[in-house]
């Protein structure tokens, strides 16, 4: 799960890592105020949405006074921000984040990540901030800092020094650095993230640090212990089919094609979609109904599928284990009856009473393309959107 | 021939007086494996369909020599269940929970280094060796006996892949689900080298997905270490970056663990990669019409 940046910041600060002074608003009025409280100098004005490249998308504003604060915020809130992570709808803004602005002498990045094959948290830190980590992870490997934590002993304090000495900082900046570090990596653990990153750290001509900017993602399945984490989910930020969907427990992912997918399990859904695209076609949707998927699953699932306009076919692939094919057929029809259906539909099922569950689709009268195999299935799924034009 | 289990494996359902753990430890016996205990503390001294229930894991093992675990215990304590089968000297411990906290897994990792447990899961469909024995809720029937082993990140794709090979008459020694998740336990490598070793096992189908880099790592320790064919699939070729696909650990994440990443890797280490995933069990018949057996 991802939250805002000033809900990420509002988190640092009660583990005691510095941030500008500030607050969230939602409206002009609000900015106006919150600007106030900081003064008449150098004031930052921020979209908040769940993407990056605000900056360069115009979410982003510096001014010096409350009444340009309120006047960026008019402009900004309400606006559909585009960045390289938005699409090209773009998100609507729906808050801003009123900081103070910073004099800024060096941008640092400073993150906790997971290392899947190492089994870890791992510490990473770079003097080259405010650009992606990933970019200079590419580039310049060696302009990172890392350290792998321990599990059965946390992360220690002269971990955080390596870190800190290892940049290059002079000893009284290692001091502060470590006491951002060891917040950062302390609720990184106790939240249950999945990424904790603070980028840019920023060194400001006072000689303090600061956390320019904020990112945390939560690990799913470690929310429900954190009630208050599970709050921060803002579901104006995804897309309104993928929250009808978590509603009902299933994986769907919007894509752009229009061969819409109802598959049992996430390879198999993934193995679908990769197949459809072998034989030619785009994928409008992943869809995984659960490796155990009910009829009441596949119902809802199909409803969320064929609220997608874009979808000019159906492929349903099903590999029934110990759920019944027959089972599963009946819930198909059952949902084809309830969901108006003007697009073609591509069945495949197979497993346990596979017979029985193809008679029954054969039977239902409806206007199912039954067919034997993935490829036989994708095969079809093309001749369809063929003779659709 | 097989790994991990085989006729002989003596299992311990933990959470057996759940609903899942009823029905699969049913589903499990029908097939042939031998389940010898279960666990659900506060329930020690019932029975559930024959089987003694035990208070806790090291009180099943004493009284019936459990070697392996299966365990069907929801995600906020099926960390505890995995330390305490590896505590009770479990050897082969297969989570089949999905759901489990990542840092929960970070620390189960770090407590069964140096232990003599194997870790098979968590969020898998478990392992069956064809014929001999299941510990896992895979449907037992589309497997046939044979010498192709399978090493999968995935459920009901390894059920498509076993059905296309069972079909065209190509049997399976043991299929092993290692997990769907960021953090798991035995991994492509570790299984890779048990295939290896296998007089049963001719050939090594894997199927990968996006996310991590198990597979690069496979690719490595193939490429230097085995002699034997390995065939694989990897899904999420046409996934979109930075979602997770369903499973907690397909995700592609600061455009690392594509699917193209991952299949260049395996080509270059030797690896058959099959990218239809339809024509899995035509390419191992054509490969072992090609090794002429």
């Amino acid at each position: 799960m991802k939250i805002h940046e000033y809900q990420a910041k509002e988190i640092l600060k009660s583990y005691g890592v510095p941030v500008p002074k500030g607050g969230v608003a939602e409206n002009p009025e609000e900015a106006r105020k919150i600007a106030e409280g900081i003064g008449e100098k150098a004031i930052v004005v921020k979209a908040q949405i769940h993407a990056g490249g605000r900056g360069k998308g115009g979410g982003v504003r510096l001014v010096n006074h409350p009444k340009e604060a309120e006047k960026a915020a008019k402009e900004i809130i309400g606006m559909a921000l585009i960045t390289r992570q938005t699409g090209p709808a773009g998100r609507v803004v729906r808050k801003v984040l009123i900081e103070e602005g910073m004099k800024i002498q060096e941008e640092l990045y400073l993150g906790v990540v997971i290392d899947r094959s190492k089994a870890c948290p791992v510490i990473m830190a770079s003097r080259e901030g405010g650009v992606e980590i990933e970019k200079v992870a590419a580039e310049s490997p060696e302009k990172i800092v890392k350290e792998w934590v321990d599990p059965s002993i946390g992360l220690r304090a002269f971990q955080a020094n390596k870190i800190g000495y290892g940049l290059g900082l002079e000893p009284a900046q290692v001091g502060k650095m470590r006491n951002i570090i060891l917040g950062l990596y302390k609720a990184f653990y106790e939240k249950d993230c999945l990424l904790a990153e603070i980028n840019p750290l920023v060194l400001t001509k006072g000689g303090e640090f600061i956390a320019l900017d904020a990112k945390m993602n939560f690990d799913d399945n470690g929310l429900f212990r954190h009630k208050e984490i599970a709050a921060f989910r803002d579901l104006n930020e995804e897309a309104p089919l993928e929250v009808e969907a978590s509603k009902y427990n299933l994986n769907y992912i919007k894509l752009d094609g229009n061969v819409g997918c109802m598959v049992n399990g996430a390879g198999l859904a993934m193995a679908t979609m990769d197949i459809i695209k072998v034989v030619g076609a785009e994928p409008a949707n992943f869809l995984d109904v659960g490796g155990g998927a009910t009829v009441e699953m596949v119902k809802n699932g199909f409803k969320i599928l064929m609220s997608d306009p874009g979808v000019k076919v159906v492929f349903i692939n099903i590999f029934g284990g110990i759920l019944r094919c027959d089972t599963l057929a009946k819930g198909v029809t059952e949902a084809v009856r309830e969901v108006k259906v003007n697009v073609p539909i591509v069945v495949r099922l197979e497993g346990t009473n596979v017979e029985e569950g193809r008679r029954i689709l054969k039977e239902s009268g409806l206007n199912f393309t039954v067919v034997i195999g993935m490829k036989d299935g994708a095969e079809k799924v093309v001749e369809a959107l063929k003779a659709k034009g | 021939m097989s790994i991990l289990v085989d006729e002989k494996t003596k299992v311990v359902v933990q959470g057996i007086t759940g609903n899942e753990g009823i029905f699969h430890s049913q589903q499990m016996v029908e097939y042939g494996t031998k389940v010898v205990a279960g666990v659900t503390p506060g329930k020690g001294g019932q029975k559930i369909d024959g089987i003694p229930v035990f208070n806790t894991v090291s009180e099943a093992v004493k009284n019936t020599h459990a070697n392996a675990s299966a365990i069907f215990v929801p995600p906020a304590f099926a960390a505890d269940a995995i330390l305490e089968a590896a505590d009770a000297g479990i050897s082969i411990i297969v989570c089949l929970t999905e759901g489990i906290p990542t840092l929960d897994m970070v620390m189960v990792r770090e407590y069964l280094k140096g232990k003599e447990s194997g870790l098979i899961g968590p969020n898998t469909p478990g392992i069956i060796s064809p014929g001999k024995s299941k510990i896992g809720v895979m449907a037992g029937y589309i497997h046939k006996p044979g010498t192709v082993g399978i090493i999968s990140r995935s459920g009901t794709l390894t059920y498509e892949v076993v059905d296309q090979l069972t079909k065209k008459g190509i049997g399976q020694s043991t299929c092993v689900g290692i997990g769907g998740d960021q953090i798991i336990g035995l991994n492509f490598v570790d299984l890779l080298a048990m295939f290896e070793k296998d007089p049963g096992t001719e050939a090594v189908i894997m199927i990968g997905e996006i996310g991590g880099t198990a597979e690069e790592e496979a690719a490595r320790f193939i490429e230097k270490r085995m002699s034997k064919p390995v065939l694989a699939f990897i899904a999420g070729l046409t996934a979109p970056p930075g979602r997770r696909m369903g499973h907690a650990g397909a995700i592609i994440s600061g455009g690392k663990g594509t699917a193209k990443e991952k299949m260049e890797a395996l080509g270059k280490a030797g690896v058959r990669v099959v990218r239809n995933p339809a024509l899995v069990g035509e390419e191992m018949e054509a490969l072992f019409k090609r090794k002429g057996s």
